[in-house]
Parts: structure tokens; sequence; C-alpha cells
């Protein structure tokens, strides 16, 4: 059945059609059309944020947490660049997203209109595909067409430009069956040559591990109870990087905890150590690997990937296999099972062994204080106090995120909301919001440290507005504690511009949004101050006074290899070399 | 790691050193890549390259299919081996990108380039100039008593040796199509 209708109404319609029941948006004039359709419905609900940039990982957050795209909806100029900082936050950790823009009027496109921007242009290389839509008839087509790209193969985020004068224009609906897709269709089953050769590999193999990262989670619960059941099958060991922490439970007993730069120590030792590195859905990012030339050097290194150009691309596969994480899992299970379970039992014993090892060195320990609250420790506790419910958890960047990495355990997948590849400050609290919009009685907790939390706490607004009991962690060392580390490390201590100063009070702020506010700064008080927080019906800014000058260990200084890892600061002096001074 | 079973690595960063000795030197490949006949295709493919740092000695474009709505880039790219194949594996990746073929390894291929030379010159110089051209199959398409300008076809080796020929004998302006390519064969 073809309709006649507004392209401000075929959004709306296009929308429906797809299944979405939230938008994140922030009108302006180039979307009025827009946001009149929405305000004659109720099917779908739009939540109003109080910047664009928060729009866009708020959708972040609803995505991760529950594997659907996000949708985001801003309008032209202003609007659009400033969504560009999540949309390539999306773009860098695979996260599907829709975005809609308004654009000024076919017309004055081109003449430096006000508002106007060339979104489609400076989207282009932080997008997995735009389109500006020139004509209604292709508006809807083209809202279709992009929740396939958005969704199918590697997800990512995709942006619609649409001027103004084709929301305001009639034009024929196209239904989503109607659209065409069939162009873009990604492959999704391995080769089972290759598929083979892994599995031949893993039977003989004296010193494997599994090393999975977001593409597990990605690919959806179905990969995640694979995943589970190879590695319990197989007994070999796992570890994940940030973007795959609860595709393998944290109370596994073959976890090994996250590895690369601030991983765990039995985590990297192993990776540098193993003999048959299985890649599964990770792409060997520089945190990971550290100095290439030294990475793994005695492995046969598998990749499992569904973006052919991950492979190969830093570190080469001597098996790479493009596929969907889930089929290909799936294929290798079988085969495995069928050709009769074999493992090198013997030598994965003495593998165990030397695993042991390395997890007997510790490496998370550090010097708990009566007088002044850790943040490990205060991340040790949030993780006691609040085991066993369901518990989503996002993060701001920096020193708090690595910790709450090290600290805190997932035990299944979309409870973990973390900006990875672009490591964005600010990430956290829109994302947590995006979260509870999609759980709204789950508990929703953003660890933050103080500087990552102030870039974007007007979000204070959204929360308040629709009632969002998200707790904001803030562990607050009146530091930018990561760049302090690196300035301690390489700078020679010369802490430039990364302390906070004119800091608010953090509860009269709470109270000024009307939130509630908790300020702890000793650690006896700090389990009744969780819980009071964690028993807050509404939002919380918790503010929890740390330890200034902790730094955040294990760490391999960049430049290194896996086996030149810090344990603590004893060893810090002159850790990063020249050559590892200019990587970031 | 023999009881693994696994045809040796070809890889510095695997366990076996046993890489094609020439891995890091620079090839020259020619990519025909077909792509949407869309807005912004061009700049997808051009902004994959400069973003990415990858080197463009020649990039043509046009609508080879007007039904079909494709074009049909043509890029002449230079890199390591392991570069070369992360350009293919990016272009492929690009949504409106149907089909990336590397027209340098995928068999026989002929390439061709046209270009319009303008040189200006009187007397012995132009004779000579007019002497080449003819022995490059060159075409006189525009003359003035001072001046020729000549079309010519060929591989971009034979238009840089053209052009060589050309600069003492007053080559003025020249423009460039960069290469056409297609495999040879049915």
């Amino acid at each position: 059945m073809t309709q006649a209708m507004t392209g401000a109404k075929m959004v709306v319609q296009a929308l429906r059609d797809q299944g979405v029941e939230v938008i994140f948006g922030y009108p302006g004039g180039a979307v009025l059309p827009i946001y009149d359709e929405i305000f004659q419905q109720n099917e779908i609900r739009h939540i109003l944020v109080r910047h664009e940039q928060a729009a866009v990982h708020a959708a972040e957050g609803y995505a991760r947490s529950t594997g659907k795209p996000g949708v985001v909806l801003v309008t032209s100029g202003p609007g659009a660049t400033n969504a560009v900082t999540g949309i390539t936050d999306a773009l860098m950790d695979s996260i599907p997203l829709v975005v809609l823009t308004g654009q000024v009027p076919t017309f004055m496109v081109g003449n430096d209109a006000f508002q106007e921007a060339d979104t489609v242009g400076i989207t282009r290389p932080c997008t997995k595909h735009n389109w500006l839509v020139k004509e209604t008839d292709k508006l809807a087509e083209t809202i279709h067409q992009a929740f396939h790209v958005a969704t199918t193969g590697r997800p990512g985020p995709v942006l619609i430009d649409i001027p103004k004068d084709v929301q305001f224009a009639e034009g024929t609906y196209t239904e989503p069956r109607r659209a065409r897709v069939a162009h873009y269709q990604p492959r999704v089953k391995g080769d089972m040559a290759m598929i083979t050769r892994l599995v031949e590999a893993m039977e003989t193999a004296e010193r494997p591990i599994f090393y999975t990262g977001g593409g597990v989670i990605n690919s959806g619960d179905a990969a995640t109870q694979l995943l589970r059941e190879l590695a319990a099958a197989t007994g070999f060991p796992v570890t994940s990087t940030l973007m795959g922490l609860g595709a393998y439970p944290a109370s596994g007993e073959q976890w090994l905890g996250m590895l690369g730069m601030h991983g765990l120590y039995e985590a990297n030792l192993a990776m540098h150590d193993c003999d048959l590195m299985i890649n599964i859905g990770a792409r060997f990012d520089d945190r990971i690997t550290g100095r290439l030339s030294d990475f793994s050097p005695g492995s046969v290194k598998a990749h499992i990937d569904i973006d052919p150009s991950s492979i190969n691309k830093t570190v080469h596969a001597d098996i790479p296999i493009v596929g969907d994480v889930a089929h290909v899992l799936e294929d290798m299970l079988r085969l495995w099972k069928s050709r009769g379970r074999k493992v090198n039992k013997p030598a994965l014993a003495k593998w165990w062994a030397q695993i042991q090892e390395w997890r007997g060195v510790e490496c998370l320990t550090y010097v708990n204080s009566d007088t002044i609250i850790k943040p490990q420790y205060a991340l040790q506790r949030l993780e006691a106090l609040t085991k066993g419910q369901d518990r989503y958890i996002c993060t701001e960047v920096g020193q708090h995120q690595m910790w709450a990495a090290q600290f805190l355990g997932f035990e299944a997948p979309n409870r973990w909301m973390t900006s990875g590849g672009l490591g964005t400050m600010g990430y956290g609290f829109p994302a947590s919001i995006g979260v509870q919009i999609a759980h709204p009685e789950a508990l929703v907790i953003n660890v933050a440290g103080e500087g990552s939390w102030l870039m974007n706490m007007q979000e204070m607004g959204t929360a308040i507005q629709y009632n969002l009991p998200v707790k904001q962690f803030i562990l607050n060392n009146e530091r930018l504690g990561m760049v302090r580390q690196w300035q301690t490390l390489l700078h020679g201590g010369r802490h430039s511009h990364s302390w906070s100063e004119a800091l608010p009070d953090f509860v009269k702020l709470a109270e000024a949004f009307g939130a509630k506010g908790i300020q702890c700064k000793d650690p006896a008080d700090l389990d009744d101050a969780i819980a009071e927080m964690l028993a807050y019906d509404g939002p919380v800014i918790f503010d929890c006074l740390v330890e200034k000058h902790e730094n955040c260990f294990p760490m391999i200084p960049s430049g290194e290899p896996h086996n030149k890892m810090l344990l603590g600061d004893a060893s810090t002096d002159d850790a990063i070399g020249s050559s590892g001074a200019v990587l970031v | 790691m023999a009881a693994l079973n696994i045809q040796q690595g070809t890889s510095k960063h695997s366990a076996y050193d046993l890489r094609d000795p020439n891995a890091d030197a620079i090839e020259r490949h020619t990519l025909a890549v077909i792509v949407d006949n869309e807005a912004g295709v061009l700049a997808r493919v051009i902004g994959l390259f400069s973003g990415r740092g990858y080197n463009i000695d020649s990039l043509t474009v046009a609508e080879v299919d007007h039904l079909g709505h494709t074009s049909r880039i043509t890029i002449v790219t230079t890199g390591t081996p392991a570069v070369i194949e992360q350009i293919k594996a990016q272009l492929g990746r690009i949504v409106p990108v149907h089909e990336v073929h590397d027209l340098t390894v995928e068999g026989a291929s002929v390439e061709r380039e046209l270009a319009l030379f303008k040189v200006s010159g009187t007397g012995e110089k132009r004779v000579e100039a007019l002497r080449l051209a003819d022995i490059f199959r060159a075409n006189v398409v525009d003359s003035t008593l001072e001046s020729f300008v000549f079309e010519i076809t060929g591989t971009p080796q034979k238009i840089d040796a053209f052009a060589d020929l050309m600069r003492p004998l007053g080559l003025a302006e020249m423009a460039r199509t960069g290469v056409a390519a297609l495999a040879r064969g049915a």
C-alpha cells in the first residue's frame, strides 16, 4: 500500500515501521516539521537532551544496552556539528545509530544560509554511510536503507540529512519491505577451509588463548552463548578487550581479566607467551598490542572479524576468517565436536600452571588507607554492594574508566558502556541516561572522574525531567588523573594544566538541579554512603573524594611490549622511552 | 609450533619470518572500482585515501552504465603489498562500492591515458616537434603559426617519454586524463 504524506510524517512513519520506540533529540529551525509530527503522536517517545552531543551518547548507551539501533534527531548547522563527536565515537566502537539531521531548504543549500553546514561533507569520514535526501519520494526508502546499513555487517552510525522543504513536501511513502537493500549484504559465514585450519590448530595447541572483543557482543546473544560453550568445552583461557567485557563472565574460572595497556598481568603475559591466539571480534588496537614488532612473537594468530579491512590491518593473521562471530563460532564448535573434541590436555595443564603463577603476582594489589578513600577501594566496595543486581555500568574516560574495567566484574553482555576507540570524555553521563531509558527498572551507574563528568553535566536537566535514577559515581581526585599520570611518567612530573580548579560543590549542584547529592571522604563511611546512593529513587551525584595522586597500574608503557608491564610506583621512572613518547 | 600443523606464516608479527623478501617494496597497482553513480561517492573514495594516508598517482571517473547507474573509478596507487591489500579492503567497505578489482594482479590488463600537449615554437624546433609527434602517433588537434596542440594516447610511460622530448622543443602546457584500464580477454 502506498501512501501520500509529507516528508515530516514520513520520517515518523518510517521510524515506527522500523520498530523505533525512543529517539534522542533537540529541536531547531530545520527540523520543526518533524517535531510537529512527533507532537501529534504517542508511539515514539522523544527524549529531550540538553546538548546534541549528549543525544548521540545517550543513543549509544541505548543501543549498547539493548542491541538495537539508537536514533537521534537534531537540527541543521550547530545541531549537526555538535553531534559529530558522538557520531565519531559510535564509528570507532561499532555502535549502530541512525542520526537524522535537519538541513536548510534545498534551494538555499550552498548559500551559507542561517544554520547551514555541509553536514554530509562533515560527517562523511565519521559515519558508516550518509545521505542527503533531496526528494520527498526517496525519503522513506532512504531511512529504511539507513537502518539496514547501520545494523548489518559491522554496525556503525549512519546519518540522513533532510532539507526542510523535503520535510514539508508531499511524497509517496515506501514500506520497509520495498526498500532496496540487496546491494549491501556483508558476508556472515566464515570460510570452512580456514575454520578447519583453526580447529586443527586448537586440537594441538600447547598455549592457546581466546582474545575476544566487542564483536562478540555486537554479534548478539548467540555469540556470547557460543563463546561460553566453546571456552567451557576446550578449557582454553579467555581474555577480552575493554569493549568485550561481559561476553565471557568475570566469575568464570577461565577468565584472565581484561588485556591491554591497563590490562591484567596474567592476561597480557598469556597473550605474549601463547602459541595460538584466537582473536574473536577484536581488532588488534594499539591499546592492546603495545609495541607491534614484539607483540606475541611466538604465536599463530587466528582472526575472526566481520570486517575484511580489520584483518591484516596492523597484525598479520595466519588464519584469517571473515564472518559474523556467532556464525563462525557455531561452525567451529560443530567441527571441533565432530572431530572428537580433541585438545592437547598435558600441554594445557602446564599452560594453566603457568597462568596460575602469573595470577599469583596479584597485579591489582594497591596500598589501601584508613584515612583516605583509594579509588580502587571505592570501586571494590561498589562492586561488593551491587553484586548480583541487574546492573549497567557506564564510564567516562580516564583512570576511573580503567579502574572500573579492572575492579568491576561483568557477568553478561550489554552491561558495560564505555568509550573505547575514541576515548570521549563526557560520554558516560549521557550514555547512562540512554541506558536508563531502555531499562527503567535497572540499576544504572556512571563511574566518572570529575573532569569528564563536567563535560556533559548539563544532562542533569534531562535526568531530572524524565526522573531517571542514574547514579553518578564520581571518583573526584581534583585532577585529570590519566593526564597527570602520563605527565609523571613522561614529562618529568610537570603537571601542566592537569588539575581541576574551581570545582563546583557537587552536593549543592545536585540539589540545584533537584537531585540528591552525597559526598564521601572517609573510607569508614563509604559503605553507608554507597548504600544511601543505591537506596535513593532518583538521580544521585556521588562525590567520592579519593586519593589525589594514585596512578593506575598495571600499565604497559606506550611503545613497550606486553612483557614489560609496570606493576607499581616503584618502577615508573623513565618508564616511557623516547620512541614511546610520541605515541599517545 | 610444528605441532600446530599450520602452514608457516608470512609476517614479521607471526611465529615465522618467511615473508616475501620484497614485502616492504613499494608496488604500483591499478584498481578499478565500480560504484553507484550518486552524490558524494567520489568524495568518499578520495577522502578514504587522504584520511588514511594512501597515495593516488592518478584517478579517473565517469559513468559507464547509465541504466545501472554505476560509475567506474580507475585509481593508480602505490604502496607496500600490505598497504595495497588494506586499500582494497577499505574501498570494499564503502557502502556504494560494488566491486574492487586489482587489475595489476588479476591477470593481464591494458592501460591507456590521453594527454594534450601545447608546444610553442618556430623554425627547426617546430618541425622537429611535428616529426616526433608523428613517430608517437600523436594527432595535431589545434595549430597556429607558433604552436601546436597534440593529442596523444598511450601508456603513462609513453606519455612521459613524449613529454620529455617535447620539453626542449617548447612544451608550454600539458593536460593528462589519468589512466583508464581494462582486463584483457573476454
